[in-house]
């Protein structure tokens, strides 16, 4: 079994946004949506201010609730892999994941379907890292299998402090920001 | 002093490496035309790789476009070149939708009504060359040739200066000098007899300790830098950060100084003092290279850190302890000497005070430090002799106004020389890459010079709001449509990249070597466009360097030979001063009447009410020259008002509020959005560069955010070099938006 996830290090990430223009350019994103995107959340009294930047994109949980609550079988784990994706085909844009999503990852294409981050996988079929870890000029996201002790996300996660994004609503999302 | 580097002057005119450089690189080379397809991945079928070099900044970092089904899909860095390293930066991530940018200047056009206007009629490339050669020739035939000038920017605008000197000026000038750079390369070549450089010869990357001083890297996305800097934050680098706001970089940051604009050089000259006084200083170094160290002491002995805390708001602690962190990781101690410094007038004094920190740490030609560089010699193309230039320069005529600088020209010597018709008139312009309404500081002036003129030329490919001022408008193809100069910078690994087209351009735009060879042309100056074609010039020029355009066309980027480049590697620092020394006591500034030591004079200070006006970059835009391109005002599409919440409360206004900014001159701007954040201090306020454009022709960016050149009615002449200090206007919040 491969459990996909990625880590990502906000000591090095400046918030450039280069993953979210190699989206764009990669997947074809229609202007005036986003399959990732960047949040700043600023803390404190100024000077004193503690300042976290983080890549954020679909959580790709392992239990997700769009999952769930998908009526067609469209939103579906891929495996191997554990990547949540939609079938087009299957999507008839009712919208009862993009309610059900706590981490708002999930838009409209205009061709009617629910859109969101895929890992890349026509990539990762082709071992490639997703497109917003390859292009990231401070090489401050890795990607890879949980399952594979070798993997850099493990050894990160082994080695580093980190934090998910609401793990309180208990998807078990599988980005992970190393402090 | 020489305007171009002397050390740079000597190298170029005399002993070069390129023979020795092809030769080690041609073995390597075709290596890395595999890795382009092996690296990259993508080897599905249909899928074009081509390799050239970006241009939605002035990086210039290799790349490669990719084609799918015969339209532009992607652009990636390639991974054999030594600035990009295969990773570009949003900018040029997002260089697609330069190319598919539906507000592009499409055909040739012509001015129907007033200037400024913006009604045009399309005309053909014929007619329009027909135009401006007809104008120029009057302009020459009652003025003569100087009185045509050229504002350019950007490697693009080589074959356009090439066609001004062929037809007898060189009345040319570009804002990245006195509008940007010019006081920090001008204050280290006083310094240490050479410039830093561009793309800098800063070693981030092995830097243990880091010193940026306004200057804020992540933010401003010079790629290479940006890389450096992740790697030197992963390697556990103390990094000290002064700076009003809390930047990208200052987050990162052992130690933040919260600065009150315009004191850095306060800060500066004591941190001198503490280095000296406490004996923390490089002797050996000193002893070695240094000239003046005695009346650098005595000069800095009255500036203590209790002093710098009544005009800073520094805490004496912390300036001492970081004085003493950076002593600490000395040599391997990097004072970035920063990019864009015309601030507040006396911007060549605080970068001579960096680069006199630089000296005292040792870290010139040190690892962590600022590093040697070289250049890939490519010769000349051969041409024949421009024709004499017999008046002086316009903008800054026998360096009657500014005693240094001057490489690059004075875009606002240009202007004013216009306006006043003196030296001798000024009645024609071209513009190349550079939207001068959102580079030159005080519009109206600009706008003054503007009427004056009996031809205005831009060429550019958006219409910029210069553009909306022209006679003439020649649209550009973009830099994946089009073959360009060679590129072979100083750089710590010599390297020369291409630019060549992925794609064509979707409607009529040519590229700047074709309109500067048929107007060239119409000028009756063939014998300085004998070649017949671009790649016939790229391949003339490559082969007298022992390389050939089929191999750049399928490599992209071909290395030099490593260079030593730190004294511990061998390399031997030539200070060409004029003691051959690292001059602490600039014997040149001495001998001109300027303080040879640098000096603190505290800067006027805001009246009551009102903010002082800072601006900077996004990482995702470029000047105003990127605001209609879908793929980055897809990740931001306005300008924010960052203000102190302290401070916004009492305005009365919260985060998201649009509001419009008065300056002390009465100026409005364009509406707003607030950000009050705790990452600034109160006494000023900060937006992003490049927004609120006014042209109704840049659909996407017509009122999106602020312009904060409107906003800089006032500026500040450096009397060194020239430079514009831009940071002295002070703006009050309007809230009836």
């Amino acid at each position: 079994m491969a459990r996909y996830a990625m880590a990502i290090d906000t000591r090095k990430c400046v918030g450039c946004a280069d993953c979210v223009a190699a989206c764009e350019a990669e997947n074809d994103v229609p202007y005036g949506y986003a399959r990732d995107w960047i949040v700043q959340i600023a803390e404190g009294k100024f000077p004193n201010t503690h300042v976290e930047i983080l890549s954020e994109r679909c959580n790709h949980c392992s239990e997700a609730p769009c999952v769930d609550a998908c009526p067609t079988g469209a939103s579906h784990y891929y495996e191997p892999g554990g990547i949540v994706l939609v079938d087009h085909e299957k999507c008839i844009g009712c919208k009862a994941c993009i309610a059900a999503c706590p981490y708002g990852a999930r838009f409209v294409h205009p061709e009617g379907y629910v859109d969101k981050c895929t890992f890349c996988v026509h990539r990762v079929k082709e071992e490639l890292d997703p497109a917003c870890v390859s292009v990231c000029p401070t090489h401050c996201m890795h990607f890879g299998d949980l399952d594979d002790p070798e993997s850099d996300v493990v050894k990160l996660l082994q080695t580093r402090k980190y934090h998910a994004l609401l793990p309180e609503a208990g998807t078990k999302p599988n980005l992970y920001y190393l402090i | 002093m020489n305007s171009i580097s002397r050390r740079r002057f000597l190298k170029i005119s005399g002993a070069t490496i390129a023979a020795t450089a092809a030769v080690t690189s041609l073995s390597t080379v075709t290596k890395g035309a595999k890795a382009i397809n092996e690296k990259t991945g993508n080897s599905e079928k249909g899928i074009r790789k081509v390799p050239t070099y970006c241009s939605m900044c002035f990086w210039k970092c290799g790349a490669i476009g990719y084609v799918r089904d015969g339209k532009l899909w992607k652009v990636e860095g390639n991974p054999e070149d030594p600035l990009s390293q295969g990773r570009l930066c949003p900018r040029g991530t997002g260089g697609v939708g330069a190319h598919y940018d539906p507000d592009r200047l499409k055909y040739p056009l012509l001015r129907k009504k007033a200037r400024g206007e913006e009604k045009w009629v399309r005309v053909t490339w014929d007619e329009a060359f027909d135009f401006i050669a007809k104008k120029m020739k009057k302009i020459k035939s009652e003025y003569g040739p100087e009185s045509m000038a050229l504002f350019s920017h950007g490697i693009g605008g080589g074959f356009i200066k090439h066609l001004m000197k062929a037809y007898g000026t060189r009345n040319i000038a570009a804002p990245s000098f006195d509008q940007c750079l010019g006081p920090r390369e001008t204050a280290f070549e006083l310094t240490f007899g050479d410039v830093v450089g561009g793309p800098e010869r800063t070693d981030i990357e092995n830097a243990k300790c880091i010193v940026l001083v306004g200057s804020h890297i992540g933010e401003n996305m010079h790629n290479t830098q940006v890389q450096e800097f992740s790697k030197a934050v992963e390697k556990g680098a103390s990094i000290i950060v002064v700076d009003p706001r809390k930047s990208t970089a200052a987050t990162k940051a052992k130690y933040y100084l919260p600065i009150k604009p315009g004191t850095d050089l306060a800060l500066l000259l004591t941190w001198i003092n503490i280095l000296i006084s406490e004996n923390l200083y490089d002797k050996e170094y000193i002893k070695k290279y240094a000239f003046g160290f005695e009346q650098l002491k005595a000069e800095v002995s009255r500036y203590t850190p209790e002093w710098a805390y009544s005009v800073t708001g520094i805490e004496p602690d912390l300036i001492r302890k970081t004085a003493r962190e950076m002593a600490r990781y000395r040599p391997n101690t990097l004072v970035h000497p920063g990019r864009h410094s015309v601030w507040y007038g006396d911007d060549t004094q605080r970068a001579r005070a960096l680069a006199i920190l630089s000296a005292l740490l040792g870290s010139w030609f040190r690892k962590g430090g600022l590093t040697n560089q070289d250049i890939f010699d490519i010769p000349a193309y051969p041409y024949p002799p421009y024709p004499k230039f017999n008046k002086p320069k316009a903008d800054n005529p026998n360096k009657s106004k500014w005693p240094f600088g001057g490489a690059e020209g004075y875009t606002t010597g240009l202007r004013e020389a216009t306006i006043t018709g003196k030296p001798y008139p000024i009645k024609g312009w071209f513009v190349y890459g550079t939207n001068l309404i959102y580079s030159l500081p005080n519009v109206k002036e600009t706008i003054k010079a503007i009427q004056k003129l009996d031809l205005l030329v831009v060429i550019d490919v958006i219409p910029s709001e210069i553009a909306g001022w022209a006679d003439v408008v020649l649209p550009e193809a973009i830099y994946l449509e089009r073959y360009d100069e060679l590129f072979h910078p100083y750089f710590k690994q010599p390297f020369v990249s291409l630019r060549q087209p992925v794609v064509d351009p979707p409607h009529e735009q040519k590229p700047g070597w074709w309109i500067a060879k048929k107007l060239g042309e119409k000028l009756g100056l063939q014998k300085y466009f004998p070649w017949k074609n671009i790649e016939e010039y790229l391949d003339t020029r490559l082969k007298a360097a022992g390389l050939s355009l089929k191999l750049l066309k399928e490599v992209g980027v071909v290395k030099g030979p490593k260079i030593p480049l730190y004294i511990e590697e061998g390399a031997v620092p030539e200070f060409n001063t004029p003691t051959g020394k690292i001059e602490l006591y600039s014997t040149e500034l001495s001998e001109k009447g300027f303080d040879p030591i640098p000096k603190f004079t505290p800067p006027e200070e805001p009246p009551a009410g009102y903010f002082r006006l800072l601006f900077g970059r996004a990482p995702m835009h470029s000047f105003s020259r990127t605001q209609t391109n879908r793929n980055l005002m897809n990740i931001m599409d306005e300008n924010e008002l960052w203000i102190n919440p302290v401070m916004a409360q009492r305005f009365g206004v919260k985060t998201g509020d649009y509001v419009r900014l008065k300056n002390q001159d009465g100026v409005l701007s364009n509406k707003i959005k607030v950000k009050a954040t705790e990452r600034i201090r109160m006494d000023c306020v900060y937006m992003v560069h490049g927004f609120g454009h006014n042209s109704r022709m840049l659909k996407e960016a017509y009122l999106k955010g602020a312009s904060d050149t409107n906003l800089i009615t006032k500026y500040k002449i450096d009397p060194l070099m020239g430079g514009t200090g831009m940071n002295i206007n002070f703006v009050t919040i309007e809230t009836e938006a």
